[in-house]
C-alpha cells in the first residue's frame, strides 16, 4: 500500500515535471476550464446577488398584506376602509399613536439608466414616517427626509448610482409633476434602495388614487401571529387580502432570477463539453507523449494503477488550476459588479453580483468533473500501455 | 555461483496475431540460461531477439510452452504478478537508455527502490553505491540532457542494478554509442557479471560487443543456429 503511494507519488511528480513539454496544450486545457468556470460563476453570482438583494429587504416581524391573487405590490390595492380593518387585526403591535401599520402606494415612473441611456421603470413608493421606520437599516446618507404634504422625495442609493438626474437638490419631472430630491437613503444594499420614496398622501393626490392605497405593512411580534391574522382575514368579508411575512414575500421575489442560475448551468455545461473535448485531446496527447516513460516504469515493475493515477491527477490538477484561475477572474471582474434588472414588479432592481464560497465550490466541482472525465479515458489508456513499448526503437 | 539453470524455456511458441494474419516468431524453442552466465544473442533484424528478451523479462508472454525462472513458472503469471516479479528479479538496460528526462541521475536510479519498503535514507545509500559502481558519483544531480550517451547508459545500468536483481537484460545496450564508449559500457557489464555474479543476457548486432560475453548464440528466423551456418 505504502508502495503504491510512493509509486504514484513518483509518477505524479514526473507527470507534472513533464508538463513543459506539453505547455501550450496544457495551458489550453487550463484556459478552457477557467473560461467555463468563470462563466458559470458570473451567472450564479448574478442570481445570488439578486436573491440576496431581495431577501435582505424582508423582515420576519413585518406582516405584509396584498390583495389576494396579486403577484406583486404593483397589482395590489387596499381602500381606506380596508386599511382601517387591517389596523384592527389581532397581533399587530401598537404604540401611543396607535397601531404600527404602514399603508403604502407603489407607482411606476421613468428614469434614464446611466449605463445604456435608456428609459427604465423605477418604483415611486408613497409612505409615511411609520413606513420608513419599518425598514431595517434605513439611514439618510445625504440631505433630509421629505416633508409630508410636499412634492419632495428621497432617492435610494441604488437609483442614484444607476440612473441619471437624481442628484441631491435636483428637480425631476414625471409626467405633469415636478419633484424635488431632498435626500438620499440607504437600506444596506437591499431592494428598497432601488426606489424613490415620497409622502403617500401627495401621491394619492397626484395620481388620482382618492384615499386608497396598494399594500399594507404592519409590525407584528413574530411570524406566529400570522395564524390569528389569517383567521381574522377570513372572518372579515370586507377584506380581500392575504398576509405573509415581508421576508416570505421577498424570498419569493428573489427566486425570480433563479432561472439565471439554471441558464448559467446550461450554458457552462455546453461549454464544458467543448472544454472536455479539448481536455481529452490534451490528456491523450499526454499519454502518448509519455508512453515510453510509462512503459519503462512498467518494465521496472511499477503497477499499471500508478500510471492510471498519475494521469488522473495530471488531468484533475490542470482542471482545478483552471477553475481557480476562472474563479479568480470571476471574483475580480464580477464580484460586487453593479447591475440592474427587471424585478417582479416590472421595475428595475439595482443589485450587485455576489460570489459566495458556496458558489466557488460549485465552480470547482464543475472543473473536477471536467478533470475527471477528461482524465479517466486517457488514464485507462495509460494503464494499458504495453510494456514492450519500452523496447521499441522507433521514437 | 552454482551451475544451476536460472532460466529454462520449454517448447516455447510465440505468435503475433494482427487482424486475420498470424506471424509465428518461435516454434518449439528450448533454451537454458545458467546462473552466472553472460550470454550474447545475435542475429539479423526481425529474427526475434527482442521478442525473446521480452519473454525472458516477463514483459510479454509465450503463446505456448513454459518458462521457468529459478524453478518458478512465470509464463502463467498475471500482469500484476509479473510486474512484482520483474521488480524483484530483473534489471533492464535499453538501447535508448529510457531515463526519465525530468529526473536527475540519482532520482532515476532511485526509481526501482520506490517499489521496496526501504526508507528514504536507505534508498539514498543504495543509489550512492550504484552510481559509484558505474563511476558517476559526481553526476548524481545532473539531468539526463546534461549527460553524454555513455553517461546516460551508465545511469541506466545503475538503475538496473540498484535493487540488486539476479538477472540483467540488455537490448542493444551499445547500439547508440561510439566504439570506445561502448567498450566502457561492456566492461561495466562484464564487471557486474564477474564480480557481482549477475546473470546477463544481451542482444546485440555488434560482433565485437558479443566478444565481451561468455558465450554467444545466433538467432535466425526464430531458431538458434551455429555461427558458421549463419554466415553461409
Ligand atoms: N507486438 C508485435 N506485433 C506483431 N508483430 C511483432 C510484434 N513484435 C514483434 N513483431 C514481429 O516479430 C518479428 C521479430 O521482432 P523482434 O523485434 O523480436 O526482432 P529483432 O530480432 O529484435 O529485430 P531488430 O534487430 O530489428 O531489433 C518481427 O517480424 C516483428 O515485426
Ligand atoms: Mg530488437
Amino acid at each position: 500500500m505504502s508502495n503504491l503511494m510512493s509509486q504514484s507519488t513518483a509518477v505524479i511528480v514526473m507527470n507534472i515535471r513533464s508538463l513543459p513539454r506539453r505547455l501550450w496544450m496544457s495551458l489550453a486545457m487550463v484556459f478552457a476550464s477557467a473560461v467555463v468556470v468563470a462563466i458559470l460563476l458570473a451567472f450564479l453570482a448574478m442570481a445570488k446577488g439578486f436573491e440576496a438583494t431581495m431577501q435582505s429587504a424582508g423582515s420576519d416581524d413585518v406582516a405584509f398584506f396584498m390583495r389576494t391573487g396579486s403577484a406583486a405590490e404593483l397589482n395590489s390595492s387596499a381602500s381606506r376602509e380596508q386599511v382601517n380593518l387591517i389596523e384592527n387585526a389581532p397581533g399587530i403591535l401598537k404604540d401611543e399613536q396607535g397601531p404600527l401599520v404602514s399603508p403604502e402606494l407603489y407607482v411606476i415612473v421613468d428614469g434614464v439608466k446611466k449605463s445604456t441611456q435608456q428609459e427604465a421603470n423605477i418604483p415611486l413608493r408613497g409612505l409615511s414616517q411609520r413606513g420608513v421606520d419599518m425598514r431595517n437599516g434605513f439611514t439618510l446618507t445625504a440631505g433630509r427626509m421629505f416633508t409630508p404634504g410636499t412634492d419632495e422625495l428621497i432617492v435610494g442609493a441604488g437609483i442614484l448610482r444607476e440612473f441619471d438626474g437624481f442628484d441631491l437638490g435636483q428637480e425631476i419631472r414625471f409626467g405633469k409633476y415636478t419633484w424635488k430630491v431632498v435626500g438620499v437613503f440607504s437600506t444596506g444594499g437591499n431592494v428598497f434602495e432601488s426606489e424613490l420614496w415620497a409622502d403617500a398622501k401627495v401621491i394619492q393626490n397626484l395620481y388620482n388614487r382618492g384615499s386608497s392605497y396598494q399594500t399594507v405593512r404592519a409590525r407584528i411580534g413574530s411570524s406566529d401571529d400570522l395564524t390569528a391574522i389569517n383567521e381574522y382575514l377570513e372572518s372579515e368579508p370586507r377584506l380581500t387580502h392575504e398576509v405573509q411575512t415581508e421576508s416570505a414575500y421577498f424570498a419569493t421575489q428573489g427566486k425570480s432570477l433563479e432561472y439565471m442560475a439554471i441558464f448559467g448551468w446550461v450554458i457552462s455545461s455546453i461549454m464544458a463539453l467543448g472544454a472536455l473535448a479539448g481536455a481529452l485531446n490534451t490528456m491523450y496527447t499526454s499519454v502518448s507523449d509519455r508512453s515510453m516513460e510509462i512503459a519503462t516504469l512498467r518494465a521496472i515493475g511499477f503497477s499499471s494503477l500508478s500510471a492510471f493515477i498519475g494521469t488522473m491527477v495530471e488531468a484533475m490538477t490542470l482542471a482545478v488550476i483552471g477553475s481557480l484561475v476562472g474563479a479568480l477572474a470571476a471574483f475580480i471582474f464580477f464580484d460586487g459588479m453593479n447591475a440592474s434588472t427587471l424585478g417582479g414588479s416590472f421595475t428595475q432592481v439595482v443589485f450587485s453580483f455576489q460570489l459566495t464560497s458556496e458558489l466557488f465550490i460549485q465552480g470547482i466541482t464543475l472543473a473536477l468533473i471536467i478533470g475527471f472525465v477528461s482524465g479517466f479515458f486517457p488514464a485507462w489508456r495509460a494503464a494499458r500501455v504495453p510494456v514492450i513499448v519500452a523496447f521499441q526503437s522507433a521514437r | 555461483m552454482s551451475n544451476q539453470n536460472l532460466f529454462e524455456l520449454n517448447q516455447v511458441a510465440k505468435r503475433f496475431t494482427k487482424g486475420k494474419e498470424t506471424i509465428s516468431i518461435f516454434q518449439d524453442l528450448n533454451m537454458q540460461i545458467k546462473d552466472g552466465d553472460f550470454l550474447a544473442i545475435m542475429g539479423p533484424s526481425g529474427s526475434g531477439k527482442t521478442t525473446l528478451l521480452n519473454l525472458l523479462g516477463g514483459v510479454d508472454q509465450p503463446t505456448e510452452g513454459q518458462i521457468t525462472f529459478d524453478g518458478q513458472r512465470i509464463d502463467n503469471l498475471s500482469e500484476s504478478q509479473l510486474a512484482k516479479w520483474r521488480a524483484n528479479n530483473i534489471g533492464f538496460i535499453f538501447q535508448f537508455y529510457n531515463l526519465m528526462p525530468m529526473l536527475n541521475a540519482a532520482r532515476n536510479v532511485e526509481l526501482p527502490l520506490l517499489l521496496t519498503n526501504l526508507s528514504r535514507s536507505e534508498r539514498q545509500k543504495q543509489v550512492k553505491i550504484a552510481l559509484e559502481l558505474v563511476g558517476l558519483s559526481d553526476r548524481a544531480d545532473h539531468m539526463p540532457s546534461e549527460m553524454s550517451g555513455g553517461q546516460q547508459q551508465r545511469v541506466a545500468i545503475a538503475r538496473a542494478v540498484v535493487s540488486d536483481p539476479k538477472f540483467l537484460l540488455c537490448d542493444e545496450p551499445t547500439g547508440d554509442l561510439d566504439r570506445q564508449t561502448a567498450d566502457e559500457i561492456l566492461q561495466t557489464l562484464q564487471l557486474l557479471n564477474e564480480k557481482f555474479g549477475k546473470t546477463i543476457v544481451m542482444v546485440t548486432h555488434d560482433p565485437s560487443a558479443a566478444k565481451f560475453a561468455k558465450q554467444t548464440v545466433h538467432l535466425n528466423k526464430g531458431e538458434f543456429v551455429k555461427a558458421e551456418e549463419l554466415s553461409a
